[in-house]
C-alpha cells in the first residue's frame, strides 16, 4: 500500500503528463478505429501519415513560414497522401482477406518510412513552431503543460464530432451501414466509394491533427517518427475493442496513459520492460475478451477461425 | 506415380538451393557473404512457410524465434574466455558452458521449438487479425526482453567472438534441412490436416481435425526451423537484438508473400529472388560498377524497392510469383518422367 501511495502521491506531475500522451494516443485511436470500422482495414501505415505531416511542419518551420501556413501544408500533405494510399493500394486489395490487407499496410509503412529516410536523411529535422504550447500552467505545484490540455480537449472534441457525424448525419448512416455489411449497403443504394472516401478523408484529417500535436510533444522529426506510437496505439485499439469507435478510443487513451504514467513513475531498470508488460496485457485481453475491454459482453467478437 | 511427383516437389527447391550455393563458390569473397545470407534467408522463409503457408494464419512473431535461436547458439558456442568481456552479467550456468558448432545449432532448434510451443499454447486459439496482433506482441516482448536482460545474453551488445562457422556449406545444409523438414511435414497427414483447416476450418473440424492442435504442431515445428536459421545467422555475422526485429520481419514476410505464401517452392523462390535484389541494392548503396557506369544509390533504397515490389505483387498477383503452387514442370517432361518411373 505504501508503495502505491508514494507511487501516486509523489507524482501528480507524471499523471498530468500521462494525460497528455493519452489524449494524443486517443486521437490516433479514433483515426485507426474509424478506418477499421468502415474498411475492415488495420492500417499499420497510419503512423507514416503522421510522419509525413510532421515533416511538412518541419519544412515550413525551417523556412520561417507563419504557423498557420505550416499547419495548412501539413493538412494538405497528409490528406493527399492518405487519399493516394487508398487509391493505389487499398482499393485494389479491397476484396482480399484482412490478413493480406494487414501485410499490405505493413509494406506501405516500410515503404513510406524508407522514402522519408532517403529524402530527409536519418538525422531528423526540427518542427518547433508551436513550442509555446509546451509552457506549463502551474496549479498547486504541478506543472500542467498546455499541450496536455489541448490534446485532451482536441481528442474529446474530435470524438464527439465523429459520434455526431456517425449517428446524426446521412453520411454517417451510410458509413455505419457499409461497416456492418458492405455488399447489402451497396444494394440498398449506399454509394460505397463516396463513403470510403469520406472515411479516408476524416482519418487523414485526424492524422494531420495528431502530427501537429505530436510535434509539440517531440519536436525532432525523424523517419521513424510516430512508428512506436502507432504500434502502441494499435495494441491499445485492440485492447479497447476494435469494432466500435468509443471503446477503441478509450483503449488508445488507456495505453497512452499507462505508457506515460508507468514510464515516468517506474525506475529505469523496470520501465525498460514496459513494452513487454503492455503487449502481454494486449495478448491477455485478446485471449480472454477478444471483443475488447471496453465493450459490453454480447457484442460481436473479433473475427474468429 | 504419386511418389515421382512428390519427389519433384522436393527436388525443385533443393536444386535451386544447391545452384545458389554453387554460384557462391564462383564469386568473390564479398559477394559470397551475400550468397550465404541468401541461403540463411531461405531457411527463415521456409520456417515461416511451414506455419503461415500451411495454416493460413498470419504470424509477425517468427523473427522472435530466430532471435531466440541466435541467442542460444551464440551464447553456447562463444569461447569461455570471451564471455566476460561481452556478457559480463551472464548467469553462471551459461557462463561456464561452451559447446561446439553442431550441438549449438541443434540446441538452438530445440529451444526454439519449446519456446514456440509455450507461446503457441495460448496463441493458437486466435486467428485472422487477432493472431496478427498477438504474434506482433510476441515479437515486441521477445525483442524487449533480449535487449535488456543481460543475464541471458549480451543485451545491447553485439554477438562478436562467436565462431564464424556458417560458410556456404553449412548455410546450404541448413537450408536443405529446412526444406526437407517442410516437405516431409506438408506430405504427412498432419500437414494435410492443417491445410484442410486452412481451406475450410469448419469442414475440417466437422471431420474430426483439431484446428488448435494442428496449428500448435506446425507453430512449434516452424519455431524450431526459425531458431535453427537464427543459429546459422549468429554463426555468420555478429548480430544484435536490433537486427533481429522489425526490418527482418518485414523483409522475410515480403519474401514469402512475393514468392507465394502457399507453396514450398514459392517460399524458396521468394527468398532467393528478393535476397538477390536486396544484395544487389545493398552493394549499389556503396557504389557498384555496371556496364561501364557507376551506380550509386543512397542508403535506404533497398527497403523502398522491396516494399514497392511487395505492394506491387500483392496488388497485381496476390498469390505470389509462383502463384502459390509447387513448380509447374513442362507437361511433356512430367509425362515422360511419370511413364518412365511408374512402369
Amino acid at each position: 500500500m505504501t508503495v502505491v501511495a508514494t507511487f501516486l502521491g509523489a507524482d501528480w506531475q507524471t499523471v498530468a503528463d500521462a494525460f497528455g500522451l493519452g489524449g494524443i494516443y486517443a486521437l490516433m485511436a479514433v483515426g485507426i478505429g474509424l478506418v477499421f470500422g468502415v474498411l475492415r482495414l488495420v492500417n499499420f501505415a497510419y503512423g507514416q501519415l503522421v510522419m509525413a505531416g510532421a515533416y511538412s511542419l518541419a519544412f515550413a518551420y525551417e523556412r520561417g513560414w507563419p504557423v498557420w501556413v505550416g499547419i495548412l501544408l501539413c493538412f494538405g500533405v497528409v490528406i493527399v497522401l492518405s487519399a493516394a494510399m487508398d487509391w493505389v493500394v487499398f482499393r485494389p486489395l479491397r476484396s482480399q482477406s484482412p490478413a493480406v490487407m494487414l501485410v499490405a499496410t505493413f509494406a506501405v509503412a516500410f515503404l513510406l518510412q524508407s522514402i522519408a529516410l532517403l529524402w530527409f536523411k536519418p538525422l531528423g529535422k526540427v518542427a518547433a513552431s508551436l513550442s509555446s504550447l509546451n509552457q506549463p500552467w502551474t496549479i498547486g505545484g504541478v506543472d500542467i503543460r498546455k499541450i496536455s490540455v489541448v490534446a485532451i480537449l482536441v481528442a474529446a472534441g474530435c470524438l464527439v464530432a465523429l459520434v455526431v457525424l456517425l449517428g446524426r448525419t446521412s453520411v454517417g448512416l451510410h458509413m455505419r451501414a457499409a461497416a456492418l455489411d458492405f455488399r447489402t449497403a451497396r444494394l440498398l443504394g449506399v454509394r460505397a466509394n463516396r463513403v470510403i472516401s469520406a472515411a479516408v478523408l476524416v482519418s487523414g484529417l485526424l492524422a494531420a491533427t495528431v502530427a501537429v500535436l505530436l510535434t509539440v510533444q517531440t519536436p525532432l522529426v525523424t523517419p521513424d517518427f510516430a512508428l512506436r506510437d502507432t504500434i502502441l496505439v494499435l495494441a491499445g485499439v485492440v485492447l479497447g475493442g476494435m469494432n466500435r469507435l468509443v471503446p477503441a478510443t478509450l483503449g488508445g487513451f488507456a495505453i497512452g496513459f499507462a505508457a506515460g504514467f508507468l514510464g515516468g513513475a517506474l525506475p529505469t531498470d523496470q520501465s525498460q520492460y514496459l513494452p513487454s508488460f503492455l503487449f502481454a496485457a494486449v495478448i491477455l485481453v485478446l485471449l480472454i475478451r477478444p471483443a475488447g475491454l471496453f465493450t459490453r459482453s454480447g457484442q460481436q467478437a473479433v473475427e474468429r477461425v | 506415380m504419386r511418389h515421382t511427383r512428390a519427389a519433384l516437389e522436393l527436388l525443385a527447391p533443393a536444386v535451386l538451393v544447391v545452384a545458389v550455393a554453387l554460384f557462391g563458390t564462383l564469386v568473390s569473397a564479398s559477394t559470397e557473404t551475400y550468397v550465404i545470407t541468401t541461403l540463411v534467408n531461405v531457411a527463415i522463409v521456409v520456417a515461416l512457410y511451414v506455419f503461415i503457408g500451411n495454416s493460413g494464419v498470419l504470424s509477425f512473431g517468427h523473427i522472435s524465434f530466430v532471435a531466440v535461436g541466435a541467442w542460444t547458439a551464440g551464447i553456447l558456442s562463444m569461447p569461455r574466455s570471451e564471455k566476460p568481456a561481452i556478457m559480463p552479467n551472464l548467469a553462471g550456468f551459461l557462463r561456464d558452458t561452451t559447446v561446439g558448432n553442431v550441438p549449438s545449432l541443434a540446441l538452438a532448434a530445440a529451444v526454439g521449438a519449446v519456446f514456440a510451443l509455450i507461446v503457441g499454447l495460448p496463441l493458437m486459439r486466435l486467428s485472422g487479425l487477432a493472431a496478427g496482433i498477438a504474434t506482433f506482441g510476441v515479437l515486441e516482448i521477445t525483442h524487449n526482453v533480449l535487449r535488456y536482460w543481460e543475464k541471458i545474453g549480451p543485451g545491447l551488445n553485439t554477438f562478436s567472438a562467436v565462431p564464424e562457422t556458417t560458410g556456404l556449406l553449412q548455410a546450404a545444409v541448413g537450408a536443405l534441412i529446412a526444406i526437407a523438414v517442410a516437405f516431409l511435414y506438408q506430405r504427412s497427414r498432419y500437414g494435410r490436416m492443417l491445410r484442410a483447416t486452412r481451406e475450410d476450418a469448419a469442414a475440417a473440424r466437422a471431420v474430426g481435425v483439431s484446428v488448435y492442435g494442428q496449428r500448435l504442431l506446425a507453430f512449434a515445428l516452424s519455431g524450431a526451423l526459425a531458431a535453427l536459421a537464427g543459429g546459422l545467422y549468429v554463426h555468420l555475422l555478429p548480430v544484435n537484438a536490433e537486427e533481429l526485429y522489425l526490418d527482418l520481419t518485414f523483409i522475410t514476410l515480403a519474401m514469402l508473400v512475393i514468392g507465394g505464401v502457399t507453396s514450398l517452392w514459392g517460399a524458396v523462390v521468394g527468398a532467393v529472388v528478393v535476397s538477390a535484389v536486396d544484395s544487389f541494392l545493398a552493394e549499389a548503396e556503396n557504389g557498384v560498377h555496371v556496364l561501364g557506369g557507376t551506380l550509386d544509390f543512397p542508403a535506404g533504397t533497398r527497403i523502398v524497392v522491396v516494399g514497392a515490389l511487395m505492394a506491387f505483387v500483392l496488388i497485381v498477383r496476390p498469390s505470389g510469383l509462383t502463384g502459390g503452387r509447387e513448380l509447374p514442370l513442362p507437361k511433356a517432361l512430367v509425362r515422360s518422367l511419370l511413364t518412365k518411373f511408374s512402369a
